[in-house]
């Protein structure tokens, strides 16, 4: 009978996690690693624009109401998906994204070409009450987007994030090779002070899926 | 993709076949030093660990999964720029612009490349276009009164248009009601193509600034007056002298742009259709803070062949009773 050599990590705690790690890294070092260098993934599509200052702030309050529990953003290359909302989503319109917003789940449809489909009031009335224009839908209202005010406070420093994040991701043209040139970030502040949360967000909305064109 | 990660795909994803197939056959011997079926020597509250050899069914499972591992990479793309023997994609990749997604389309049908989006496509065409043909030459006031043709406008209007305009075609506040031969914009054949075409874009200013509050009384009470309601008399009277502003979209007479051949989609105020609502307070608003209707442009959402059959439904709608033309 030969030795036990299980036992190795079998009474070794540490060995066991680094053995553990090095097994499940395999599928990361793989399937992600390499797409982090890949022209495909880090060059944008022809038509992309960096958000303006309102539709940031309001891609935030996208994020802060959890519109991706039940949103994706996300259309597979299916024909079902392709009919019905529109051209599938292609890499290069995603790497300016910070953090992604794909999602995952669709209680409610996807949203990735949601821009230009309905008119800001439609959106105006569907946020306030979503009932009062489909009939049929269970999505809750979020009427108090309408009546918070933002402070700008914050933009400036978002858009100096977003420059540092998509360093060396511009457009090939692009001069300066920044997201936000100093004049907008100092104009940020201003341009979106005293709006409310709902026209933020309706602004984002109205820009999703619009660069592939 | 470069050389330098597609070897580094290849050889990570091979070596880790490699390694569970090595782990997987070394430990179907006994490493253990103890006899099959005997006591470990660990015991544990009572429990005692019998050296067991793997389950059969679970051990050939897994080989079966990595012969299956074997095939699926030499058939579909999955090894770095190796594009498998099937050569099948789910779509194509790297697109810049529509142009390019449309090219690329075009090159994988000369080329008889295996993109899967393409062939639902493909297979899709085959069914519905010569359904869609059938229509598509066909003129929009002969499809008005073809049940056919109105059953497809039906469906496409329910999952497009419905939202806004209402599954019964009513509308609501802001969105125009379709049945009633009320129409902004025009409800020629031809016109109610042009808006699900190209959209509409309405712009009625505010006047609240300009009028002032008793400017706004005076033109809420005329407005009002002109599809016959009961208002004061003196205010309205007030507002008729400024109501050259709003004679430019609405005409001098307030009967809309459509009256007057102007392609402003300024309603009718004489007659008792309100888009925005036509109490005292609704129009009120209306004139303070103005309006911005939006129709969405659809031909690059639907394509042609689609609205034209739209088109049809919608005519038909304010004129349910005719049978035909």
């Amino acid at each position: 009978m030969s030795k036990n050599y299980h036992e190795f990590f079998e009474k070794s705690a540490g060995w066991l996690a680094i053995g553990t790690v090095v097994a499940i890294s395999f599928g990361t070092l793989v399937e992600i690693t390499p797409l982090l260098f890949l022209k495909e993934t880090t060059e944008p599509v022809d038509g992309l624009k960096p958000y303006t200052a309102l539709q940031l702030e309001g891609r935030d309050i996208f994020i802060r109401e959890g519109c991706t529990n039940c949103h994706s953003q996300m259309i597979r290359p299916f024909r079902h998906e392709v009919e019905r909302y529109g051209h599938y989503s292609v890499a290069g319109e995603s790497v300016w994204e910070h953090p992604f917003l794909w999602g995952s789940k669709r209680t409610g449809p996807d949203l990735a070409r949601v821009g230009g489909r309905y008119s800001d009031d439609w959106h105006h009335a569907h946020l306030m009450d979503p009932r009062s224009v489909v009939p049929q839908s269970n999505m809750p209202g979020y009427p108090w987007l309408d009546e918070n005010l933002l402070d700008g406070e914050l933009t400036p420093k978002k858009m100096e994030i977003f420059n540092k994040l998509t360093k060396g991701k511009m457009h090939a043209n692009d001069e300066d090779g920044v997201m936000y040139s100093a004049e907008e970030i100092a104009a940020a502040t201003d341009s979106v002070k005293g709006k409310t949360e709902m026209q933020a967000l309706i602004a984002y909305l109205q820009s999703l899926g619009t660069a592939l064109k | 993709m470069s050389s330098f990660w597609s070897t580094w795909i290849i050889v990570l994803t091979i070596a880790c076949i490699v390694f569970c197939a090595v782990i997987l056959t070394w430990n179907l011997k006994n490493h253990v030093g103890v006899k099959e079926g005997e006591s470990t020597g660990h015991d544990f509250d009572g429990i005692e660990e019998i050296n067991n050899p793997l389950p059969k069914w679970w051990t050939y499972m897994f080989y079966a999964t990595l012969i299956w591992s074997v095939y699926y990479f030499a058939a579909y793309p999955g090894l770095g720029n190796y594009k498998g023997f099937l050569n099948w994609t789910s779509s194509n990749q790297g697109i810049k612009n529509l142009a390019e997604s449309k090219a690329a389309v075009e090159q994988n049908k000369l080329e008889g490349k295996n993109v899967q989006l393409d062939r639902e496509y493909a297979a899709a065409n085959e069914t519905y276009a010569k359904e869609f043909a059938k229509y598509t030459n066909r003129d929009i006031m002969d499809l008005a009164y073809d049940p056919e043709a109105l059953k497809i406008g039906q469906r496409l209007f329910l999952q497009n248009c419905a939202q806004c305009h209402g599954s019964d075609a009513r509308g609501q506040r802001g969105y125009p009601n379709l049945t009633d031969d009320d129409w902004l914009y025009g409800g020629t054949p031809d016109k109610i193509k042009e808006t699900l075409l190209y959209g509409r874009k309405a712009a009625m200013p505010g006047w609240g600034d300009a009028l002032g509050e008793q400017g706004i009384k005076e033109m809420t009470a005329y407005v009002l007056s002109l599809s016959g309601r009961k208002v004061n008399d003196k205010e309205a009277a007030a507002g008729k002298t400024k109501f050259g502003m709003c004679a430019a979209c609405h005409g001098a007479d307030g009967k809309g742009s459509l009256a007057h051949n102007l392609p402003f989609g300024a309603p009718n105020l004489t007659d008792n259709v309100w888009l925005y609502g036509g109490s005292h307070g609704a129009v009120e608003e209306t004139l303070v803070k103005g309006r911005n209707g939006q129709m969405p442009a659809f031909k690059e959402i639907l394509g042609e062949e689609k609205i034209h059959i739209i088109s049809a439904y919608v005519y038909r709608l304010s004129r349910p009773e005719e049978s035909s033309k």
